[in-house]
């Protein structure tokens, strides 16, 4: 066991060594063809646009948690039982539709614009909200359930103190999952007309700018990173100790 | 007290109607222990959940304290019915005094008072609030959450509990001492228990009274005593099982049984000790005692009627003493154990109050089938032949 543990640790050792070695060089290039000085020159645009794309994500994200959570709890109810095996199997589909085939789906019915990027986003991000809401929720053990149900907790409260705290653990996996999405995808709301980075890395593309598409694709990666990891810091502390993996 | 009159559930399957208890009616006086016995499927967890209605009853009322509970809302009834499952079902996002407070807390109870009883309980289950009261269930081992279980379902002092197989899932060592501690507990709550149990044996531990279930139908409720001593048919008497006489010895403790005491003191002649054997009739041997009663050794009837002198000369040392508070069967284990057919009993100071013999307890037991005439058959008086054999053995 300790022997184990010391292996880890030499081996994350070498990993941080090799890391730090790799970013020194990586520096070293970037300065000596000035490719800082390059991204720079972006700046601008770069602040602009990442508003615009964080206002994207935010307003999808935050609208898809608040349909999906209460949707995924009643389709998880005893009597939308029937109705629920129907829906989850639509949603299994849906979920196999390509993000970029969503988007352009919605543009052919709300036109070019912000709105139908976000409309776009919204419905890509509720899938796999909505899925883990729902069997987060089924796969609470029935003895909590009756348990709780011979204690005289009302329906309701049932939901609250018991089934919800025990699925909150899944229902961030799911709302990790669909923010991954949802950033990967809001580049292309650009090419519906919607902003965000995409403007820089699509421009550059075109245009053959491979230090425009990098001023765009490098925040966008950040973006993603620091998006997974504040859902992961925020499930940390609001899943209960009690039912918490990767809380001892 | 729990009064269940004429309960039917009927569940539609798709096979058709099932009946899984039928007209089922009886009555659990206040303060005792009910167990509901029988095979798996027999209708015993289902009547147990028509009184808190986890399962809703097809016909029937149920009276808690002689009030009837059609008329109240689930809600308010199950707050008054402790409820006690075999998977304990404490939840997990929850410390084990927020668990145990959780019903507490759902009547209205202030902080402050919640509190107070969370850890008065845990003393109860004798476990210590200081190292528990902030831990998480998964952090317990198995008995220790179910002794949360029960703290929970005491939490809110309800009037009456209703058990699932509440020890069904513990080691077996384990599950004696939580019963143990269970019965202790129960002698001072006093609380009109339900119970349900497929292990007879410890239902005979248990219960004040066994109801006995097969297909949906109460096939005989009596005390444990007499459903062991007369099983009403031959279900009853195969699911007891043959050895149901041995398991009376754990109703009967041996302060039911025991004798006057005869015992004779270090300075007594053995001549005294013969006629005091002589007055009593059947004894081989009587008990030494010391200045404070406590039995020491004993002599044997040969040796007062072959030697001369004082009794604390010709003493042998005793192989075995019962206190009166142990059973029977403990009683009989020490018999075999030894190959002895009587030893003093003492009280909990060590003093003789009485001897208990072999002959005393096959009396005993057999009074109740003298009685009713059965002692003409063998079979139906196993009790006496068994210890026979096993002494002869």
């Amino acid at each position: 066991m300790k022997q184990a543990a010391m292996k880890q640790l030499s081996f994350k050792r070498y990993g941080y060594f090799f890391g730090i070695l790799i970013a020194f060089w990586l520096g070293s290039v970037f300065e000596a063809n000035a490719i800082f000085e390059e991204l720079w020159e972006y700046q601008e645009d770069v602040v602009y646009l990442i508003g615009q794309h964080i206002e994207m994500v935010l307003i999808s994200g935050v609208i898809a948690i608040a349909l999906a959570i209460p949707i995924g709890i009643i389709l998880s109810r005893p009597r939308f039982a029937k109705v629920a095996e129907s829906a989850m199997q639509l949603l299994n589909i849906g979920t196999t539709i390509p993000t970029l085939a969503i988007l352009a789906l919605a543009m052919s019915f709300l036109g070019i614009g912000t709105l139908p990027a976000i409309f776009g986003l919204c419905i890509a991000s509720l899938l796999p909200i909505v899925r883990n809401t729902y069997i987060g929720l089924n796969e609470v053990p029935a003895h909590l359930k009756e348990a709780a149900a011979g204690i005289g907790m009302t329906a309701g409260q049932m939901l609250i103190k018991v089934e919800i705290p025990n699925a909150l653990f899944v229902i961030f996996a799911g709302i990790r999952t669909a923010l991954a999405i949802n950033v990967g995808t809001a580049p292309l709301a650009f090419l519906i007309g919607g902003g965000g980075l995409g403007e820089l890395i699509f421009t550059g593309i075109d245009l053959d700018e491979p230090f425009m598409m990098l001023a765009g694709a490098i925040p966008v990666a950040m973006l993603a990173v620091l998006v997974d990891v504040l859902v992961a810091a925020i499930a940390f502390l609001l899943v209960p100790r009690g039912v918490n993996p990767l809380r001892r | 007290m729990i009064k269940i009159d004429n309960l039917t559930k009927i569940f539609d399957t798709p096979n058709g109607p099932v009946t899984a208890a039928n007209n089922i009616q009886m009555e659990v006086p206040e303060g005792e222990i009910c167990v509901l016995l029988g095979p798996s499927g027999c209708g015993k967890t289902t009547t147990l959940k028509m009184i808190n209605r986890i399962v809703p009853p097809t016909s029937g009322k149920v009276y808690i304290n002689g009030e009837d509970t059609t008329g109240l809302d689930t809600v308010s009834l199950r707050r008054n019915i402790g409820y006690v499952i075999q998977q304990i079902g404490l939840f997990p996002n929850m410390t084990i005094e927020e668990n145990i407070a959780i019903v507490p807390k759902l009547l209205g109870w202030e902080a402050s008072r919640y509190k107070k009883r969370a850890a008065e309980l845990l003393d109860m289950v004798a476990l210590d609030p200081s190292v528990f009261l902030k831990r998480y269930p998964k952090e317990l081992s198995g008995g220790q959450q179910q002794r949360i279980g029960v703290a929970r379902a005491l939490a809110a002092d309800p009037p009456v509990m209703l058990m699932d197989e509440p020890f069904g899932a513990i080691d077996p060592i384990n599950r004696e001492v939580i019963q143990d501690e269970f019965l202790k507990m129960q002698k001072v709550l006093n609380k009109t228990i339900m119970f349900v149990s497929h292990d007879i044996d410890e239902a005979v531990k248990m219960s004040n009274r066994i109801a006995i279930f097969k297909d949906g139908e109460l096939i005989q409720y009596d005390t444990p005593d007499d459903i062991l001593a007369h099983p009403k048919d031959d279900f009853v008497k195969n699911f007891v099982g043959d050895d149901r006489a041995l398991k009376r010895l754990r109703l009967v403790n041996v302060e039911q049984v025991m004798e006057p005491p005869i015992y004779v003191s270090q300075a007594d002649s053995l001549s005294d000790a013969f006629n005091k054997m002589e007055a009593c009739g059947y004894y081989h041997a009587i008990t030494l005692v010391n200045k404070a009663k406590q039995p020491i050794g004993f002599v044997s009837k040969e040796a007062t009627q072959t030697r001369q002198g004082q009794c604390g000369e010709h003493y042998l040392g005793l192989k075995s003493i019962i206190s009166i508070d142990d059973d029977l069967r403990k009683v009989a284990s020490k018999m075999f154990t030894h190959d002895i057919t009587w030893m003093p009993c003492v009280d909990k100071e060590g003093r003789m109050v009485g001897q208990i013999t072999q002959r005393g307890i096959t009396h005993y037991l057999g009074a109740t089938y003298r009685r009713d005439g059965y002692q003409a058959s063998a079979e139906q008086a196993p009790l006496g032949d068994d210890l026979a054999t096993a002494i002869k053995a």
